[in-house]
């Protein structure tokens, strides 16, 4: 199992270590540096590297490498996911995951960390759970904890941790009872040179945040569930109740969670709500290039897009460009070579347009790679897939609670081939 | 106000002031001191002086303080093994606190602290929590066996603690047995032969019952547990799938991942006619997909799983070709594994789709990327025939961009192309051309340098092109030396009028000038051929080359069935079986698929392992350059060339004076008659009769070895020998052998009475051995044997008896009773009896499990004075069921790769050198490679036995 975690900021330096049997010399991450050192980015180093003794498998999010050293045979995905639930519980613990922040509640992670695996088995990974051992550090309590001497140790044996429904604790009280739940859809798509589809899919999820009095038991039912062929639910959804009615019925954590994730593909035929138009040439004999794109709407039902913005990483020879936006910013950083471009709202009447000329090195030759555009927008109201919600009842709580549902539609890796 | 205070130091030296800190009365700035200390550990600094005043603030109700304690003394108790004894008694007083998470942190914590010593105390209150009323506890204290275990193994076994945590398996509470089954199995790892998780169909069903209500990572620890269990038939399989498929819709891919494995293997056991073997192969892929959709690393770890899933059962993601396409921002890991997964999952049917997106690949800014994209594009060529013709042209749109390294890779794949498809893409060679001088890189320059060669006759100024090659000859790597070598000598077999001076100019280059043995020995033999017959050698040289086969680095068969039990592990991620790296290889139990043993007998024949070359062809077939074959031919360095090593053997070798005669008799004594007369004779005049040997089609005979020589039924019988003297048995003899015909084995005996009495009533039982012979047949003796007579019985034998490991292995215990008494005798039965006759390795699986089966297992014997030459060795062994699988030479030492199987299914791989002693024996030196080492002496055995008789 999991033997030992060091946490390796972006310039290599160890800056935590933890271990959860024997001591594992940091010496072992020098493998790791080698590798970091290989790969040209961040993004790169492989995430499981072997070392003659051990295996490294690490994570890299918030600029920090989470490298979780193991030395037997254990599921990879085991440790990674694992590793993610660690930075996931630290960002809502102290609101960011950073150097900085994580030093400065060094003691509490390291309580943390110690509460979530035990002898390298996971032990306590739900956040309602770990908060109730260990509770968050908040400026008031800081204080309180002070003046009078009292811990932010719950000496307490978390009610949930045994129980059927170990994600959701006892005596929960609330006086106004909500439940809110956003129907989030993310497209990745990737978009060829002629504006044809080449890929489409849609990530969807539904995150739901219920603040509900006592034990109450949910159902929620869509209209067209045929189009969930392939989800995951969260542990507290019953499954035998979907497979035979479609219908999720749960009794929700506490607070903010994520209900189910959900996959459309291509094959359901995704519907794309925006083009490009690009022209972007460079010749062979003259050092300047044309540069030219129009962003449209395109199969929105009556939704209006925004958010948009465009970024595009432009090949080496690039110099400088010199543009000019029908609306919004743009600005290109003339080391990384990347444009980007802060278009805003699309107004359908007058489609936003960037236009201009590129200038190359003098004397370097076409370049090779044609850039490619990424584009994130937002829309409103709207879940591109066609999903919607029928209705959501209680049972089991008397009370009457607020219900809310809120549909939006994003970008995820949208990109477009020129 | 942070922790990061806890980090300045002040000017007296932090230790000395935490010190005073840590003895202050005051409770607060105990506990602020503890968390100085603790702060220092976590970066790595030394506070181990302050152990005694750490452990000194243990004692306290104050849950918080108790809890940093803990963690330091976690810490540093192995460096203060004399003072961490100062902290048992609080632990022991923990242990019965009221509050259920005291007592599970006490029993927690005393675990992690490895010290002999605290050990024997952690004991009972181990046992008292063990028993727990509380789950917590319990679930706690299950996870404390497994620590203990790791520090002491024997006193866990001594004080039954493994057997109290196999009870755990029945707890009520789901989290205890999803615990237990963890700590199990972890112990279990380190004795694999201790079948700790005994599995039987009610373990399994509360193991089912409890994996719906565990924790997420209980679930991962339930269903790896479920991995190892062989259901007894397929209607069990099939229920434990159904229970299983829930998990598949899990929000934790490790847990879904997890599910797949399961399902995957017993899958394996469902008869394909079954509905639900429909119905599962559906359900498996949008959890597949789905995994794609995670962050990169989660994804990486899952398409080294797909690619294992698409090799073995291609049919589950046929249709998702789409998600593997690359996304520009993808990292370069996760970009070349899709790279990889397309092209296996590349057919007719999308092969527009993914040539369009290879085509784009090939214009990133990635190089290792494009390399690879460019690669892949010569590998759909050549495994989707119809698109041939549209990657050749897409190649020559990538040549045309003139970036360098996409034309150096163009030029190799395009090389592979002319192999599996001759005679048809010519017309390009003018554009790959053109870009001869940018070649820089010695895989391209050689692939280059083959195509003039092959195609020299097309190419006018081929000549020229190759003696611009010839300059910088000893500056070339070796790989491009040997094929150019090659291609002078295609070449000047091809127009020998206008080429003698430049193939004069390489053989002299390659023999004289070149210290490389490798391109020494390639020219020498160029040079005895083109000066001993020049009509074989261009039969040799310019033979007929086999195709290439369309996928080149499948995983081997058995070791994919074998990955497949591995699915979600980092065997997987590496596709190595766990044995081959997993630390000190503590006795890894090789898994393997279930046998598919359908109640309802399905007649289907088992699924074979996907694409690879039909059966049919196989013979001429060879992998690309770069692949097993060569690297155990050591024909790496280019592409294979017809057969040096049988020219070797057919051409009368001259005495020594090659390099004197060598030129001359090529090209001196008459230099008009060589080009015109000789060289030029049609392939169908008469072969001079001193090519003895059939000179067929080059590479393809060199494999087929066994063909020419006539198989023999029967393998060697040994004379038969006194296994029970008369004295013994009072006045039975028997003596014996073993012989093997025609794939049954039988053991031949001759009873002879002694005594002076009458015998009947024979009957013969065998003990377990080894690899479970026992009779097929009572033992007939039809009459009674009289004093003094003798029988001959021949008893048949079959080897599906029990089996237990002997001592030696072919020791064989055996009874014979008679009228009179039983008598027990045993022998040595010598090993190639048990050689079957499918025992002939295909040779890309030989020379794929070579390469898999680590060094370890290879063992050395030496085998001296054996009377007989390289043919006749190979034919003699042959009879034996030891089948030779190729053949070369090295150095004038034949060199014979042999296999055989047991019949318990073992392969031994066998690579016998044959060095010429004295003129009349030769010394034979034997390395055997086989997964079960122990059997290698006595295939040795076996091996001499059969050659020297």
């Amino acid at each position: 199992m999991i033997h030992s975690l060091f946490l390796i900021n972006s310039a290599g330096d160890i800056f935590l270590e933890k271990h959860w049997k024997s001591v594992v010399s940091r010496s072992v991450c020098d493998y790791f540096f080698e590798a970091q050192e290989r790969a040209t980015e961040a993004e790169n180093v492989p995430p499981v590297i072997s070392t003659p003794h051990h295996y490294l498998l690490s994570v890299y999010r918030h600029k920090i490498f989470f490298v979780a050293v193991i030395q037997t045979e254990v599921p990879p995905l085991f440790v990674i996911e694992f590793l993610h639930r660690v930075v996931d519980t630290f960002q809502d613990y102290f609101g960011v995951c950073s150097e900085p922040v994580l030093k400065d509640n060094v003691v509490v992670v390291y309580e943390v960390l110690e509460e979530m695996l035990d002898n390298g088995f996971p032990l306590a990974t739900e956040s309602n759970i770990l908060k109730e051992l260990i509770k968050p550090p908040t400026i008031l309590r800081t204080v309180v904890n002070t003046i009078t001497g009292s811990t932010n140790v719950g000496d307490q044996l978390p009610t949930g941790q045994l129980s059927v429904v170990p994600w959701r604790r006892t005596g929960v009280k609330y006086t106004n009872n909500e439940a809110y739940f956003d129907v989030i859809e993310e497209i990745d798509a990737i978009i060829d040179k002629s504006g044809s589809t080449v890929t489409a899919e849609i990530q969807g999820v539904i995150d739901a945040c219920v603040k509900l009095t006592g034990m109450p038991d949910l159902t929620l039912s869509f209209m067209n569930p045929r189009l969930l062929d392939d989800v995951s639910f969260h542990p507290c959804v019953r499954f035998k109740r979907w497979e035979s009615e479609r219908i999720l019925s749960f009794i929700p954590p506490d607070g903010n969670f994520r209900l189910l994730s959900y996959h459309v593909s291509a094959q359901n035929l995704v519907a794309i709500p925006v083009y490009v138009k690009h022209n972007i040439s460079f010749r062979d004999s003259s050092s300047l290039g044309r540069f030219e794109i129009t962003v449209g709407p395109k199969q929105t039902m009556g939704k209006s897009i925004e958010g948009v913005t465009v970024s595009s990483q432009m090949p080496r020879g690039v110099l400088s460009m010199n543009l000019t936006p029908s609306q919004g910013t743009h600005t290109f950083d003339p080391v990384t070579k990347m444009l980007s471009w802060d278009v805003g709202k699309i107004n359908p009447q007058k489609l936003p347009s960037l236009k201009g000329t590129v200038s190359l090195q003098a004397g370097a030759s076409k370049p090779d790679e044609n850039p490619t555009i990424n584009l994130q927008f937002k829309i409103q109201q709207l879940a591109i897939s066609g999903l919607k919600v029928n209705r959501l009842d209680m049972y089991g709580e008397k009370y009457k609670p607020f219900k809310g549902i809120k549909y939006m539609t994003k970008a995820g890796k949208f990109q477009v081939r020129t | 106000m942070t922790d990061s205070k806890y980090f300045t130091t002040t000017k007296k030296g932090e230790i000395f002031e935490l010190k005073a800190e840590l003895n202050s009365d005051k409770k607060e700035k105990k506990k602020e001191a503890v968390k100085k200390v603790i702060a220092s550990m976590t970066v790595g600094k030394d506070v181990s002086a302050l152990f005694p005043d750490v452990v000194n603030c243990m004692q306290t109700d104050n849950l918080e303080l108790k809890k940093l304690v803990y963690l330091y003394l976690m810490n540093y108790a192995k460096s203060q093994p004399d003072m961490a004894i100062m902290a048992v008694n609080t632990f022991v007083k923990d242990c019965e606190d009221p509050n259920p998470l005291i007592r599970a942190l006490a029993v927690r914590t005393m675990g992690c602290i490895r010290v002999d010593k605290i050990t024997e105390y952690l004991c009972e209150p181990l046992r008292k929590c063990l028993k727990d009323e509380d789950p917590y506890v319990r679930k706690t204290a299950a996870v404390c066996v497994a620590k203990l275990h790791d520090i002491n193994a024997q006193l866990v076994e001594d004080q039954g603690f493994l057997d109290t945590l196999k009870d755990l398996i029945s707890d009520s509470n789901p989290m205890v047995v999803a615990n237990a089954v963890a700590a199990l199995s972890e112990i279990a790892e380190s004795h694999p032969s201790s079948n700790l998780l005994d599995l039987n169909p009610q373990s399994i069903n509360k193991l089912l019952t409890a994996l719906n209500e565990c924790t997420e990572w209980g679930q991962i620890f339930i269903l790896d547990c479920l991995a190892n269990y062989t259901p007894k038939d397929d209607r069990e399989a099939q229920s434990i799938c159904e229970r299983v498929t829930p998990r598949l819709s899990h929000a934790n891919s490790a847990v879904v991942l997890s599910a797949v494995k399961v399902l995957m293997k017993f899958m394996e056991m469902l008869s394909k006619d079954l509905d639900y073997y429909g119905t599962l192969l559906k359900k498996l892929a949008p959890p597949l997909v789905t995994l794609l959709s995670a962050e990169p690393e989660l994804q990486y770890v899952a398409l080294r799983n797909i690619n294992l899933i698409v090799q073995k059962r291609p049919e589950i993601l046929k249709h998702e070709m789409k998600v593997f396409f690359v996304k520009y921002n993808d990292p370069i890991y996760v970009k070349l594994e899709k790279l990889d997964i397309m092209i296996r999952l590349a057919s007719q049917a999308n092969i527009a789709q993914v040539l369009a997106e290879l085509k784009e690949y090939a214009t990133e800014v990635d190089v290792d990327f494009v390399r690879k994209a460019v690669r892949a594009i010569g590998r759909c060529a050549i495994k989707v025939e119809q698109s041939a013709e549209r990657c050749v042209s897409t190649l020559l749109d990538l040549i045309q961009t003139k970036v360098n390294y996409v034309v150096q890779e163009a030029i190799v794949v395009i090389k592979d192309i002319f192999r599996k498809y001759p005679n048809k893409y010519e017309s390009v060679i003018a554009t790959l051309c053109e870009n001869l001088d940018s070649l820089d890189e010695p895989e391209a320059r050689a692939a280059m340098i083959w195509i003039v060669g092959e195609y020299a006759e097309r190419i006018d100024n081929a000549d020229e092109l190759l003696e611009s090659f010839l300059e910088g000859f000893h500056d070339e790597s070796t790989q491009v030396q040997l094929q150019l070598l090659t291609a002078i000598v295609k070449l000047f077999l091809k127009k020998p009028t206008e080429t003698q001076e430049l193939v004069q100019q390489v053989l002299s280059l390659a023999t004289q000038d070149s210290d490389n043995p490798d391109l020494r020995d390639r020219g020498y033999i160029y040079w005895r051929l083109l000066s001993t017959d020049p009509v074989a050698a261009k039969e040799v040289v310019l033979a007929e080359k086999p195709l290439i086969s369309e996928e080149t680095d499948l995983i081997e068969p058995t070791l994919l069935d074998e990955l497949i039990c591995y699915i979600g592990t980092l065997a997987s991620v590496y596709h190595k079986p766990p044995s081959a790296f997993v630390e000190g290889g503590r006795g890894v139990v090789h898994k393997s698929l279930p046998p598919r043993t359908a109640s309802s007998e399905s007649t289907e024949s088992p699924e074979t392992a996907p694409a690879g070359a039909p059966p049919g062809e196989q013979l001429d077939v060879i992998p690309t350059q770069g692949d097993l074959l060569g690297d155990l031919l050591n024909l790496d360095l280019g592409p294979p060339v017809s057969g040096p090593p049988l020219a070797t053997s057919s051409v009368q070798m001259g005495a020594v004076d090659l390099l004197g005669s060598g030129l001359d008799s090529l090209m001196g004594d008459e230099p008009e008659g060589i080009g015109a007369s000789n060289f030029v004779s049609p392939p169908a005049a008469a072969v001079p009769a001193n090519l003895g040997a059939p000179m067929g089609s080059g590479l393809s005979d060199l494999f087929d070895l066994t063909s020419g020589v006539g198989t023999l039924s029967g393998s060697y019988v040994a004379p038969k020998a006194v296994w029970l003297p008369a004295m013994k048995a009072k006045g039975l003899e028997i003596s014996g052998t073993f012989t093997r015909q025609v794939g049954s084995i039988s053991m031949d005996l001759q009873l002879t009475n002694k005594a002076l009495q009458v015998m009947t009533d024979f009957a013969i039982q065998f003990n377990r051995n080894s690899f479970g012979l026992a009779p097929a047949a009572p033992l007939q003796v039809h009459a009674p044997l009289s004093p003094n007579q003798t029988v001959e019985i021949s008893l048949p034998l079959n080897t599906v008896g029990s089996v237990m490991k002997m001592e030696p292995l072919n020791n064989l215990q055996v009874a014979v009773k008679n009228n009179i008494d039983v008598f027990y005798f045993s022998t040595l039965y010598p090993l190639h009896i048990l050689f079957v006759e499918d025992g002939k390795m295909d040779r890309q699986m030989f020379l794929a499990t070579w390469k898999d089966i680590p060094n370890e297992n290879e063992a050395q014997f030496q085998i001296r004075d054996c009377p007989l030459n390289a043919e006749a060795v190979s034919s003699r062994l042959q009879s034996s069921n030891i089948f030779t699988i190729a053949k070369r030479n090295v150095e004038g030492q034949d060199m014979l790769y042999q296999s055989l199987k047991l019949t318990n299914g073992i392969w031994v791989l066998a690579e016998l050198r044959i060095q010429p002693g004295n003129p009349s024996f030769m010394d034979l030196e034997l390395s055997l490679k086989c997964r079960a080492p122990e059997v290698s002496q006595h295939v040795y055995q076996a091996y001499e036995t059969i050659l020297k008789n």
